[in-house]
């Protein structure tokens, strides 16, 4: 069932959480709401789930207004953070209570009941835990429990509140590969929530970045990495180097050297500031200053294929993160205290009026 | 269980033993001057004169009276208590509203007064001279010096009793199960018996237990609005003084020994109820380190 945002607005008290949102997700996608927290994707979720009113603006399920719609009608799924469960039930009893509190005329016997919550316990691959409660299980497992239980009703949308979150690092990315498997397996549309960038880039078909209560970009994990629309979306999403400088006639003068910036050629003289990401720095031993920018490694973190350095501009003192390859590394033989020339490829700039 | 018993002695914060003897003596000390020994008092004063006494004193019309006037009043005021207790506390934890905080400051009121003066606003609201006297006696309805005003004025003296037990479980459990619930497509009574009551029961006949207690056993504001008509408006703890102001000992200990009895029977199930609620599946604790290993083997 494909999903409609048009112009929804939440205000908690003074505050604003959601200002004027419009998203639209295809039927069968998994799509995250990534954002820091209090960027309002918690808020947004419950909205499309129906546990908040939206204070202004309309929600569509498959071109219809659902906005009025009661929770219970909506037919969602929704896993929360803490899972929820409900603990003076058995996990059974748990993942079949959205069947057995169906009106009679639509509740299945107690016989289906059975057979469906079983063929779910399977697909969690928690068949064996049926007569646990949810205090006797780990954290990955309430989770697998919370999902089967959300499933168990056929919801036509799922969604899930920072589905990871709780969990300890390896339980988590071997949940998300598994999500991510049976998201391809029974395509229903999805929506989850994350404030961690790595898990959103690797689960979704599609990322929402979103800040302060509005949408700042919308685009598969590939565009949102390679070409962020905001120096925010550019910040959220993995490490990145800032230069300072004045912008003029379609170049950027940083230090002493010059950059061209195809695509702000129109704008005037003004002061902005290039992003890079600390792989596209070219370390070199020798150059000149108008090409680069002199540098000296404070620090050197040479673990695993991707050697990490830390250098100190040699003008302002400000720090510059640099990734190289190993190769590259014991190429240039590099040691704390030496001096060498920065090169920024692939720069991004951003005026300064939008910088937050 | 012996190992958790040996850890916990080799703390170093703990004291020593001569010191630790004495903090015990002095609390059982006081416990036996207070309340073991009038306990004592109570049943021996009544069982003085023998079992056949004893029986006869409770055994009088006007002892039976009151006997069943305390039943019928806490069978009233229980039931409406508890669901008076119930709705303020799901209002309060599930809810946000207008007024909130005035709603939790009266539900305290009861407790803050003494009892004698809700019963003398009973008497100012309801008396022959009172506000609402013209309408009553139109009606023809008594409730002073009659079995409503006692009922009504226990109402008020144990209403908090649930619901302030009910409040803090409520609120540490959260709204988070009861929106799952609605979610999976329950309605709201759907959710009240199979989500929220279940996660409550133990405190709430934790609440009902105390708030009965209390019901059967208040003496101050009843005796304002009872008038202490013998066998029509006199509960056990009036007819207990009465006896007493008469220097029928035996008549009167053996009509005490009844709350007493309340009073032992009420301990007895709270701590079973208070045990039940700290330890709701026993075996926890081990079966979740065997799922934790389950987990990463799969």
């Amino acid at each position: 069932m494909s999903i409609v945002v048009k112009d929804v607005s939440k205000r908690f008290g003074s505050f604003q959480a959601l200002n004027s949102i419009n998203l639209e997700i295809p039927t069968g996608e998994l799509v995250a709401l990534l954002g820091p927290s209090g960027s309002g994707k918690t808020t947004l979720l419950r909205i499309i789930a129906g546990l908040e009113n939206a204070s202004s603006g309309s929600i569509y399920f498959q071109g219809e207004d659902a906005t009025e719609k009661k929770i219970q009608e909506r037919q969602v799924g929704f896993v929360f953070q803490h899972y929820a469960l409900f603990r003076h039930m058995t996990v059974f009893d748990n993942v079949a209570f959205g069947l057995r509190v169906k009106p009679a005329k639509l509740r299945p016997s107690e016989a289906e009941i059975k057979e469906k919550v079983n063929q779910l316990l399977k697909l969690v691959q928690m068949d064996w835990l049926g007569n646990r409660y949810p205090s006797q299980l780990s954290g990955g497992q309430r989770q697998r429990i919370a999902l089967a239980r959300a499933l168990a009703v056929e919801p036509k949308i799922l969604l899930l509140d920072e589905p990871f979150g709780a969990l300890d690092a390896k339980v988590r990315k071997e949940l998300r590969r598994w999500i991510r498997q049976l998201h391809d397996a029974i395509h229903l549309t999805s929506i989850f929530v994350t404030h961690d960038q790595e898990e959103a880039l690797e689960v979704a078909d599609r990322i929402v970045v979103m800040n302060e209560g509005k949408i700042e970009q919308v685009g598969t994990p590939e565009e949102v990495y390679d070409n962020p629309a905001s120096p925010f979306v550019y910040q959220f999403l993995g490490n990145v180097n800032l230069f300072r400088g004045r912008l003029d006639s379609g170049r950027i003068r940083i230090g002493t050297h010059e950059f061209a910036t195809p695509n702000l050629e129109g704008l005037q003289e003004q002061s902005a500031i290039a992003y890079v990401r600390p792989y596209e720095l070219a370390i070199e031993r020798n150059s000149s200053e108008t090409k680069s920018i002199k540098a000296i490694v404070s620090y050197i973190r040479a673990i695993g294929p991707v050697v990490r350095l830390e250098l100190n501009r040699k003008d302002n003192g400000e720090l510059i993160e640099a990734e190289i390859s190993k190769e590259r590394f014991n190429e240039l033989k590099l040691a704390s205290g030496d001096e060498v020339y920065v090169g920024l490829n692939n720069l991004k700039v951003f005026v300064e009026d939008y910088v937050i | 269980m012996i190992e958790n018993h040996k850890e916990r002695e080799n703390i170093r914060t703990s004291e020593s033993a001569w010191v630790r003897g004495l903090l015990i003596f002095l609390a059982l000390l006081f416990v036996g001057v207070f309340l073991i020994v009038p306990l004592i008092a109570i049943f021996s004063q009544a069982l003085e004169k023998g079992w056949g006494l004893y029986w006869q004193s409770l055994n009088e019309p006007d002892t039976l009276a009151a006997i069943k006037l305390t039943l019928l009043t806490a069978a009233i005021a229980v039931p409406l208590n508890l669901i008076f207790g119930i709705a303020a506390a799901w209002a309060v934890t599930k809810f946000d509203f207008v007024g909130k905080n005035v709603l939790l400051s009266l539900l305290d009121l009861p407790f803050a007064i003494s009892p004698v003066i809700s019963g003398l606003l009973y008497i100012l609201l309801f008396g022959s001279r009172g506000w609402l006297e013209p309408v009553l006696s139109a009606l023809n309805i008594k409730i002073i010096f009659a079995t409503p005003g006692i009922v009504l004025v226990t109402i008020l003296v144990t209403f908090p009793f649930i619901a302030r037990e009910l409040i803090p479980l409520m609120q540490a459990q959260g709204i988070e199960e009861e929106e799952a619930a609605l979610v999976l497509g329950a309605n709201g009574w759907q959710t009240f018996f199979k989500v929220t009551l279940p996660n409550i029961k133990w405190g709430l006949l934790y609440g009902v237990i105390l708030c009965n207690a209390r019901a059967m056993g208040d003496f101050g504001a009843v005796s304002v609005v009872s008038g202490r008509i013998r066998g029509l408006t006199n509960t056990i703890p009036l007819q207990v003084e009465i006896l007493y102001n008469e220097y029928n000992f035996t008549a009167a200990f053996a009509v005490a020994s009844l709350l007493a009895l309340l009073g032992i029977v009420t301990l007895v199930v709270k701590s079973i109820v208070e045990y039940k609620q700290n330890n709701p599946q026993p075996a926890v604790r081990e079966v979740v380190s065997r799922g934790v290993q389950d987990e990463y083997s799969c």
